[in-house]
Formats: structure tokens, sequence, C-alpha cells
């Protein structure tokens, strides 16, 4: 089941390719970074949506220019607390401009949804019953400050203030 | 010192609500301990031998009286009427109840302390020198920026979740009185040539297994790029840090395993990547400005012949006179003092301190520091702001509430940490040790002169006994405590690990191989040297052979 | 006098981290003295029962430890344990 950073919960209609599974035509699937590297030239021309799985040792670099070709990027979580995948969301949203879905697999945990919305995900693998029994959507919206700029819209506690410093002095 | 806002004060509201319902989802069932264990950690709740233990943020060592009075009200309505400070500058209450800390968190944050990140694997206390702002030796006050790293680096999404714990340090002046060469980060602030402000960037110094002293990473970067830079520094590690083994996670081991010109090299070039990211983080001059006028320096007066009744009261009590040379050190302000208060009393827990004495000296702080106390490293306070004609007063005052023993960087002012009877890491304990110890030594300890002794209770080193001029580590042998003692580690700007004089001793030995190692010292040292001077003089050898022979 | 090396299990009670021993029957104690003690072989099953049962679990972190009875009291083999048991071996005086 998927969470989306707007707190909605749906079914994913994405198929999950093991690496010598063949895709249906028209079908939405991700495969892993392994097959894109052995088999970049038969998924290249596929106008049906391609996703990548990033495993949470890979640099986002390593993607390089065929970024645009993704419209899914899946990273991983192994466990909660490993959480080397919150600077590959941050490097690919913000650093490389990736324009399309950012899912967080894995150990994903209510506590944790917050900071990866901030560091640019937009779903996240969950389970259906905890997150409804839970109150999973709730936790988006916990905070409204931050401290530090992300890459979200929200505006840093820093230039709130300043703002406010030149609204007092006007 | 800084005071809060309305965006901070929200911003703790807020966690606070978070806060209390983890607890509450605790309680119910709905997490488990091990997915509510990363959480209260980075609320600073520990679950420890006897009950839960907190540990409250003091970022950079600096409390109002009025932070004190909390923690006070805290001590005693919570807790056993005490709290513990910390070698980095925090507080701990080692009897807490899990199902009170929402109330005592709102509590504190009422007066603008919380738990956050005091444990768990992000960003923990940004400590500096305790004599920040006040001290003779300093290019300038280093705490904006300790302020400004603070805020940035709290719950920041990015890096709530790293490989380990991550220590920053940021010292100012000529002594480095933060030990930053034991910290994942130690910034050290400097002029460059044109004589524009910036920082010297060091990275992967630590004690603990594995002590290793931090390395510079680049020797300027300008302050307007601090940010920018610590985050390029972050993301090396929270990519590249090893995770696969908790004892080698910090990244002191990520630093020696690619050596320090690899390092150096990943962060350069993220750093060198980081385009727009580096002007969002920016820190121009104004908002440096700003954070510094919150920590003007207060209204000091005009010193008029203070030093003169100074030298009569010194002269007239022998006492005070130890007191003024112990624990009083140079204000950069003609007429003041700074005035270091000994929780060091020989024969008690080091660093502990009850719900009263924190009163009497908030009490004190309103009176007669501008309402301003600071924490050390060495688990000691301090008064920053103190005339010179009201010493006497302050002296008696103190005395009246067992502050006042003239200690202050002598055999009796120990470094010990919790140990074995509260901390469930420790192997042995180390307070007893403690109190035997400076029982013993205060008889002599002027006749010695300055020396640092430090213990840990086990292999994390949270008594720094790595960097202690005698350091003893407590461990266990066949189900006994068993003692390792070091020489010649020092933690200032000369930061040295010290080395093992020999086999383990049992905990009543303890106190007799103390002895001779200091016998060994008085006998070699020349001209005024300390401890460390006369180590880097003679070395190991001379200090072995005094325990072996007397073997 | 018995010296024979026997098994308990202890934790901390979820609540208010008090050092707590299980007194079989789901129950928990904070005296020592009730605490459910087993031959060494019986541990295992010791532990299991007293990990049972539905979130949230009164006691954190159970664990089985070593103690040996002696007379009518319990008393643990490791000086960390006797110090959970019996409380720190430093007095503070509160000023």
């Amino acid at each position: 089941m998927l969470l989306d950073k707007h707190g909605a919960l749906c079914a994913d209609s994405w198929r999950h390719l093991g690496d010598d599974e063949a895709a249906a035509d028209g079908q939405a699937v991700t495969i892993s970074l392994k097959r894109w590297q052995a088999e970049r030239e038969r998924w290249s021309d596929r106008s049906a949506p391609l996703g990548l799985r990033l495993p949470n040792d890979a640099a986002p670099a390593v993607i390089g220019e065929a970024l645009d070709r993704f419209a899914l990027i899946a990273l991983s979580f192994p466990r909660f607390i490993d959480g080397r995948a919150y600077s590959q969301a941050w490097l690919l949203r913000g650093r490389f401009g990736f324009r399309g879905e950012l899912r967080a697999t894995g150990n994903v945990l209510r506590d944790q949804l917050l900071f990866m919305a901030r560091c640019g995900f937009d779903s996240f693998e969950v389970d259906a019953e905890r997150a409804r029994a839970e109150d999973w959507p709730r936790a988006f919206r916990e905070f409204d400050l931050f401290y530090q700029p992300a890459n979200d819209r929200a505006e840093p506690i820093l230039q709130q203030r300043l703002r406010s410093w030149q609204t007092a002095a006007e | 010192m800084y005071r809060y806002d309305e965006f901070d004060r929200k911003f703790l509201e807020e966690r606070l609500v978070q806060y209390r319902d983890q607890v509450r989802r605790r309680l119910a069932g709905q997490l488990s301990e091990d997915e509510f264990r990363s959480l209260r950690l980075m609320n600073g709740l520990y679950l420890q031998l006897h009950a839960y233990m907190l540990r409250i943020s003091i970022p950079y060592g600096t409390l109002s009286s009025a932070k004190l009075r909390g923690l006070a009200a805290v001590a005693r309505r919570w807790d056993k009427g005490y709290g513990h400070f910390t070698t980095r500058q925090n507080i701990q209450f080692n009897w807490i109840r899990l199902e009170d800390t929402p109330d005592i968190l709102a509590h504190l944050a009422a007066v603008e302390l919380h738990g956050i990140q005091t444990s768990g694997n992000s960003f923990r206390n940004i400590t500096t020198d305790p004599f920040a702002g006040v001290a003779d030796d300093e290019i300038e006050d280093p705490r904006p920026y300790c302020e400004i790293v603070r805020q940035w680096s709290a719950l920041h999404p990015e890096f709530s979740f790293l490989p380990r714990k991550f220590k920053i340090a940021i010292n100012a002046a000529g002594e480095d009185r933060a030990a930053i060469k034991i910290h994942d980060l130690g910034l050290r602030l400097r002029r460059d040539e044109s004589g524009e402000v910036g920082f010297a960037v060091m990275v992967g110094g630590g004690l603990g297994r594995t002590p290793i002293l931090a390395q510079t990473v680049r020797e300027f970067v300008p302050r307007r790029e601090l940010l920018a830079y610590i985050t390029a520094c972050l993301r090396v590690y929270n990519q590249y840090g090893r995770r696969d083994n908790l004892f080698k996670s910090r990244i002191k081991i990520l630093v020696q395993a690619l050596g320090i010109e690899k390092y150096r090299e990943e962060v350069e070039a993220e750093y060198a990547a980081m385009g727009a990211e580096r002007a969002a983080l920016a820190l121009p001059d104004e908002t440096v400005a700003a954070m510094q006028a919150q920590f003007a320096p207060p209204a000091y007066r005009d010193a008029v012949n203070d030093d003169a009744e100074l030298a009569r009261a010194t002269a007239a009590e022998p006492e005070f006179a130890r007191w003024i040379e112990y624990n009083t050190r140079a204000h950069k302000r003609p007429g003041y003092a700074i005035v270091v208060i000994s929780l060091k009393p020989p024969g008690r827990p080091t660093g502990d301190c009850s719900a009263g004495q924190m009163e009497t000296i908030a009490d004190l702080a309103d009176a007669l520091s501008f309402g301003e106390v600071r924490v050390t490293h060495d688990q000691n306070l301090v008064l920053p702001h103190v005339r010179k004609s009201a010493l006497y007063d302050l002296w008696l005052r103190l005395g009246a509430a067992d502050l006042a023993t003239p200690n202050i960087g002598l055999a009796s002012d120990i470094i010990a940490c919790p140990g074995l009877d509260y901390c469930s890491l420790a192997t042995a304990r180390s307070i007893p040790i403690a109190q035997a110890l400076s029982q013993h030594l205060a008889k002599r300890e002027e006749t010695i002169g300055p020396l640092q002794i430090k213990i840990s209770g086990c292999i994390n080193a949270c008594g720094h006994h790595h960097v202690g001029h005698i350091g003893i580590l407590g461990l266990e042998k066949n189900g006994a405590e068993s003692y390792q003692i070091t020489v010649g580690g020092s933690d200032n700007a000369q930061a040295a690990l010290g080395g093992i004089v020999g086999p383990a001793v049992a905990a009543h030995e303890v106190t007799g191989t103390v002895d001779r190692l200091i016998d060994t010292y008085l006998r070699l040292r020349q001209d005024g040297e300390q401890f460390p001077d006369t180590y880097r003089r003679v070395g190991l050898a001379p200090f072995k052979e005094a325990l072996y022979v007397a073997r | 006098m018995n010296d024979r090396v026997l098994k308990l299990v202890t934790g901390n009670r979820l609540r208010d981290g008090a050092v707590v021993y299980f007194a079989g029957v789901g129950t928990w104690t904070r005296r020592i003295d009730d605490a459910r003690l087993v031959e060494d072989a019986d541990g295992a099953a010791l532990l299991a029962e007293a990990q049972a049962g539905p979130p949230p679990h009164p006691a954190v972190g159970p664990v089985l430890i070593e103690a040996v009875r002696e007379s009518d009291r319990i008393l643990p083999v490791t000086l960390r344990e006797r110090i959970r048991a019996f409380g720190p071996t430093v007095t503070y005086r509160s000023h």
C-alpha cells in the first residue's frame, strides 16, 4: 500500500520486476539498478512508465543523464536507522532536479515520514492497517516550522524571522 | 544570551505535542521498544540500570538563572533532588519515569530547555569554551556561531539517521577549552590574512574504543560558508560511514579508513557541487550580526579600586586567598573575574548538584553575575561576570552551600562518569574510585599543582580518560572490577592520548597506584612543569618502572 | 547455604524504568526475593514465558541472569545485577 505526502492511501499500480522477469506491454514496471545497467538498450525506447530501484549504497550520480527516463525512483530503508536514502533523495530532488516520483520503501515508520517528505520523497510504502490505526497521514502535519532549508516549499525559520523583523521595522 | 522568539517557542511546542503522542503510543503498545528507542533517544531519554535517565541539553553550556531554577524544579519534583552535570555541558537526571517525561519536558520548555538530540544518531549538543565571551584570550565570542549551528542542525531531515552520533565543538580562544580535537567536527574560529573571520575545520576526533585526534580538512572556511561546508562534511559521512558495526560507525573510522586526503577530496567535491544549496545556506554578515546582538555583553560597571580591596581580603584570609587562586580566572573586563563553582567537594560524586544548590547558584547569579551561569566540561559550573569587589561575599555564600572547595584544576577536581552505579553500558564503578582518590589526594593537591584525573567506567570513555593527565578505565576481569591506568593525556591545544602504565589493578589498589605515579612526577619535574610537560620530556618508562618496582 | 547457580528473568518496568523481576504467571515484582528461580536448563523456557503476552509488555528488555539462593534470599551473581537489585553503592547527600 502506498501513502503519499498529502496523506492519501492508495494501491500500488506499479509492478516491481525481478531481474529475470519479463514485462508485459504497456505495464508500469520498476527494474533494479543492476538490470538497468546490464540492459539499457532494451529499456530505452519503452513508452510505458519505467521506474528504477536504487540500492541505498549507490551514488545517485550513477544514473547520470538517464534520470529523465524514469517516472519513478524507489529508494530503500533496509532498517529504519539506516539513513542513507535521505541523502540520495536530497540529491536526486535538489541537485539533479528529478521531476518524477520519489518513493520510500523498506522499513518506513510513521515518525520518519515528515523527514522523508522534506528530503523530497513523494510516496511511501506502508502497511495499510497500521497506517490507518495510527493515523499516519497526520505525521506530515506535526510540524509546520523548520529551522533549515530543505527540498520542500517550507520557508525556514530564519527567513520568517528576518521577514518579521523587517515588518516590525516598517 | 540567546532568548527564544515566537518561532523557537512554537517549534518546541510542536515537538512536545509530537513527543507526548509518541509516549502515549508506546504505553498503549502501538510502538515496540525497538521503534520507540530511537524516538525517545532523540529526546534525550535513556533506559539505565535503575530507571530512565533524561539528558537535557544546555546549548554551549550557557544557562540563565531562570533555566537553572527550572532544572532545580525538575530535580525536586520528578527526581531524587539532584542532577548531574556532564562532560558535554549537559545535565542528566537519573531517576526519571517515562510516564512523567512529557510533563517534565513541558515544564522545561517554559524555560527554553529541552532534550532534543542529546542522544541518538544525529547532532548532539554543540559545545564550546565555558569562558566564551569573557575570556581574555578570545578572538571573538563563539556562541553566536554555536547557536546558528544548533538551529540549523535541529531535526535536520537529511541527517537525523546518521551512522552514529555526531559531536561538534567550537573554539575561539588561544587556549582550547572546548577540546575540539576530540570531536567528530571541531571548528577553530580564526582570521585569515585579510582579517576576515572564518573557521579551521577539523574532522574525525573521538575517544571510546578507538581514540583518535581530529585532522584538518580545511584551514580556512569563510564564516559565510560555514553551514554549507559542514553540510558537505556530513553528506559524505551519511553516505559512506559504516553501518554494519556499531563500534566502527563514527566518522573517525571513516576518516581513518579513507585517509584524510581522500576524505577531504570527497568533501571538497561535494562542496563544489552544491550550487544553489550553498546560496540557501549562506550566512550573510547581517545574519551573523543579528545573532551576535543576542550575546551582547552585560552592563558592566567601571571598576573602582576593586583590586586593592581584593588584595586586603586575600591577605587577611588564607582560605579566601586559596579560593581566589584556584577558582577564579582572569576576565577580559577590568574589575571583573570569572568564578568557577566547584562541584567536587572531596568524597562527593563528581558533578552532582542538589536542587537546593542549583537554586542558591541561580540566586547568586542574579545578584552577582548578571543572571548568567555556565557549565564546564569538567563537571563544574561558572559564574562568568563577577565584580572583584563582590568576590569575598560570593565566597562566603558559596561556602555555606558547600560549593567553594578551592580545588579547580587540582587533583581532587576529578572527572568521572556515572559508571556501573547508574549506567547500563558500564563495566565497572567510577564514582567510588573518584571519591576515594579525591579524599586521599586533597591533602597534598596544592603541592602537586594542576593535575587532571579522568575516570571512565567503560570503554565508551564518557569520562574522557584517554585525555586525562592520569586516566583510569574501569573494566571487568573474571567477574571483578579491574582498572587500567594511563598517563600523559591532555585535552587542550596540545591534545594527546595517554599511554598505559601497566597491567590493570583491582579497585583497592587504584589509590596506591595513582600515588606512585604522582610521586614519580614530583620527583622528575623541573621548573614549573605540569604533568603533561614532564611526561613529554621523560616518556612513559619512568612511570612504568615506578609501578613495576612497587610490585 | 545453597551455592547452585540458578536463573531468573529481570527487566525494567515500562512506565517508570524500575527494576523488576519475573515472578511467574504473567506478574512482575520489584522484590528480587519474589522472583521465580529455575534451574539453568529451564532458563530459556522461563524467558519465553516472561516475554509472552500482548503489547504493551509491562517490562522492557527482559533477560535471563544468574542468581543463587541464600537461605530465604536471592542474590544475583554479578556486581551489575546486585547494583540493580539493591541500588547504587554511592549515597547522595542532598544539600
